[in-house]
């Protein structure tokens, strides 16, 4: 299938991401400096160069169990902690907003609109933090590059995107936000045809420049207004049946994974406050009762992999592991740290 | 003029490919096999013409001996030549032939896959059974692989490589296998929306070029010399297939056409597309006048569905068959 969807989804799902991180500080009366300074993290990890560049790499789909590791680190990029049960919530509420984008778009290419209007609500989260902004600028540069003027998709091309997108996304939670689904699961797609009334054009197209009206609403933060409604995750027993055969491509995949840690910026923290945690539950309690259900019942299978013929990826992955434990261990190295991300920024201004 | 009929139960649901339903009727025996496509396996049901009995199956994509490799599959078609049917599965990886009932593969064909991931992706997809023994099969560079298929047993061989397209091949359609001798018998369409229209033999000969307008043609069919075909704009063309001359156009559908299939001894078509809408129409031709007529007879609505395979269960088109993304069923209907 197509070997063009890396970049796009992870742009949609990472900004997916920030929508819900964004909603749930400002439920938990997180300070504005918290907030920002988490989603500058994020951001700035997720738009770093390196780890852009080896995205839009040609390249197949990562699985599942990839994709939701690199994600958790993306969002524990951040001084901001999640817990198992959080993040296995906020996984699944990512991927099913972007489903039902992949879903809902009109024509292939609006596919390209709604990773704009990610990015564009994205520069809008990091408008005062100018080194990030411009990070999150040169991405959107290289996309257009990537999709429109070097190597131009056509409409079936953008097509077969689509459709190796949604032939990945298997989850089935249930997201009860009004009219959008039925209990089942079953994406609505209600549209009244009044046939008598006069028509005139229709809607006029967005625009796929750097800055402009996208037009299409897919992909703008769905969370800003409050709904009173609450998000149910699905039993175990709805969700897709797993297959549990051991991934013989999960080397691969562990190798690749420990290749883009590698090239994400480990941040030590450079404040007071050792970080806080985030709760994507309304109240603890719930989140106590996910933890311990989900406990019992994983959303994917668990297997054990011997990696033991390549020392090279298990010392590495040993190695990016150790950098995030250690980051509360050295708060000796604070004062040096803070000092060097101050010069590291100077030096980009 | 048609009702819905008891569905029938997959075990996965449909993936989002083009043509995703393939349909064997086996009279003889009074079953019809169904094949499904989702993600790296194919369901097949076999369903015994009464209503009584079911039976699945699933097919892996899998090279032969290879135990670990799979990838996704993009068509699984039945082609139904005069000494035999097969059933014919084309993934990322190469393209698997078995015996119609699924139960042996009869040959597996890899596809050139370069070291390193190129732009372009790469997959095998279009499939048709031409002529008394011949299968083709599309590959994402364009090129038509023609295989040579004996009356019985495995000594498949590939003839010929056909390369006139220059986008991914999409859909692939013939007529007149066997019996009657027909000027074109495949015609070929492309990701561009290009037709290309041949003629099967020792060397097959291309006969006429219908250029596309850089859209997207998902699904072909070839009646009585006329070519059928349905766009990712919604709109079905016929065009006569040695000329190129455009008969009709229909705006057909508001959304990407993912399946057309013509019942050959009644001139019904049915187009099927992601708007959730499965049309009937009626084509009529006069050689006299070289006019065709299309006239729309009847429309189904599979609420909340995006379509991606619909078919008729029989030459007459009395009973059609329809798939859905992530539907885990095979809707039926039948004529009132």
């Amino acid at each position: 299938m197509s070997v063009r969807t890396l970049p796009l989804v992870f742009i949609n799902l990472g900004g997916e991401m920030l929508y819900i991180l964004d909603q749930r500080l400002r439920a938990h009366n997180t300070s504005e400096d918290n907030s920002e300074k988490v989603m500058n993290d994020i951001v700035g990890t997720m738009f770093s160069k390196a780890f852009m560049d080896e995205l839009l790499k040609p390249q197949q789909l990562y699985s599942h169990r990839t994709m939701k590791t690199v994600l958790t680190r993306l969002a524990h990029a951040s001084i901001m902690r999640l817990n198992p049960a959080s993040m296995e919530r906020l996984y699944e509420l990512m991927v099913m907003a972007f489903k039902y984008q992949v879903f809902l778009c009109p024509r292939p290419k609006d596919l390209l609109l709604i990773s704009y209007n990610h990015i564009d609500a994205i520069r809008e989260f990091v408008r005062d933090t100018p080194v990030v902004l411009n990070q999150v600028d040169e991405t959107h540069r290289k996309i257009i590059e990537v999709f429109i003027i070097y190597s131009p998709l056509s409409a079936g091309e953008f097509q077969l995107l689509r459709q190796t997108l949604a032939s990945d996304c298997g989850l089935r939670s249930v997201f009860c936000s009004g009219r959008r689904w039925t209990v089942t699961g079953r994406e609505l797609r209600r549209t009244e045809f009044p046939y008598w009334r006069n028509y005139t054009q229709p809607i006029r197209e967005g625009s796929f420049e750097l800055y402009g009206n996208r037009v299409i609403r897919l992909g703008m933060n769905m969370y800003t207004v409050d709904h009173p409604e609450e998000t149910h995750t699905s039993k175990a027993s709805s969700v897709k049946p797993v297959d549990d055969s051991p991934n013989l491509l999960a080397k691969e995949e562990l190798n690749l994974l420990a290749r883009l840690m590698g090239t994400m910026k480990s941040e030590n923290t450079s404040e007071a406050e050792t970080g806080f945690r985030i709760n994507l539950f309304t109240t603890d309690e719930e989140e106590k009762e996910a933890a311990a259900g989900g406990a019992e019942e994983p959303l994917f299978g668990v297997i054990n992999i011997q990696a033991m013929q390549d020392q090279q990826a298990t010392t590495e992955l040993a190695r990016i592991a150790g950098q995030f434990a250690e980051e509360e261990e050295k708060p000796e190295n604070h004062s040096s740290s803070k000092g060097d991300d101050l010069l590291a920024m100077m030096d980009h201004l | 003029m048609y009702h819905k009929e008891k569905s029938i139960q997959i075990k996965n649901s449909a993936s989002a490919l083009y043509n995703n339903l393939g349909v064997l009727r086996i009279a003889p025996r009074r079953l019809t096999y169904f094949t499904v496509v989702h993600a790296n396996v194919v369901n097949m049901v076999s369903a015994s013409w009464d209503g009584l009995n079911y039976s699945h199956r699933q097919l892996q994509s899998k090279e032969p001996n290879v135990a670990t490799s799979t990838s996704l599959i993009m068509q699984a078609a039945f082609c139904a030549l005069p000494s035999r049917d097969l059933l014919v599965v084309t993934s990322q990886k190469g393209i698997q032939m078995y015996e119609s009932d699924g139960s042996i593969m009869v040959y597996w064909h890899a596809l050139d896959t370069p070291e390193t991931p190129t732009e372009q992706a790469v997959f095998a997809r279009g499939i048709s059974a031409v002529w008394e023994n011949y299968i083709c099969v599309g590959v994402s560079s364009g090129a038509i692989l023609v295989f040579d298929v004996p009356s019985k047993g495995s000594n498949i061989t590939l003839s010929e490589v056909l390369e006139e397209h220059k986008e991914s091949i999409t859909d692939m359609a013939s007529e007149c296998s066997g019996s009657q001798e027909c000027i074109a018998n495949l015609v070929t369409a492309d990701d561009e929306g290009n037709l290309c229209v041949w003629k099967s033999g020792e060397e097959f000969q291309l006969l006429n070029k219908i250029p596309g307008f850089d859209m997207s043609c998902s699904s072909v069919k070839l009646w009585k010399g006329t070519v059928v075909a349905g766009y990712g704009t919604g709109q079905i063309r016929l065009y006569e297939a040695v000329t190129g001359i455009l008969h009709a156009e229909v705006n057909a559908h508001a959304r990407w056409i993912y399946s057309l299939d013509i019942a050959p001894f009644s001139g019904l078509l049915l187009s099927a597309a992601e708007d959730s809408l499965v049309r009937v129409w009626h084509l009529t031709m006069t050689p006299e006048t070289n006019s065709v007529e299309v006239a729309h007879l009847h429309n189904e609505c599979v609420t909340d569905t995006q379509i991606c395979g619909a078919k008729f269960c029989d030459g007459d088109g009395y009973a059609f068959a329809v798939t859905g993304y992530d539907l885990s069923e095979i809707i039926r209907y039948v004529q009132s």
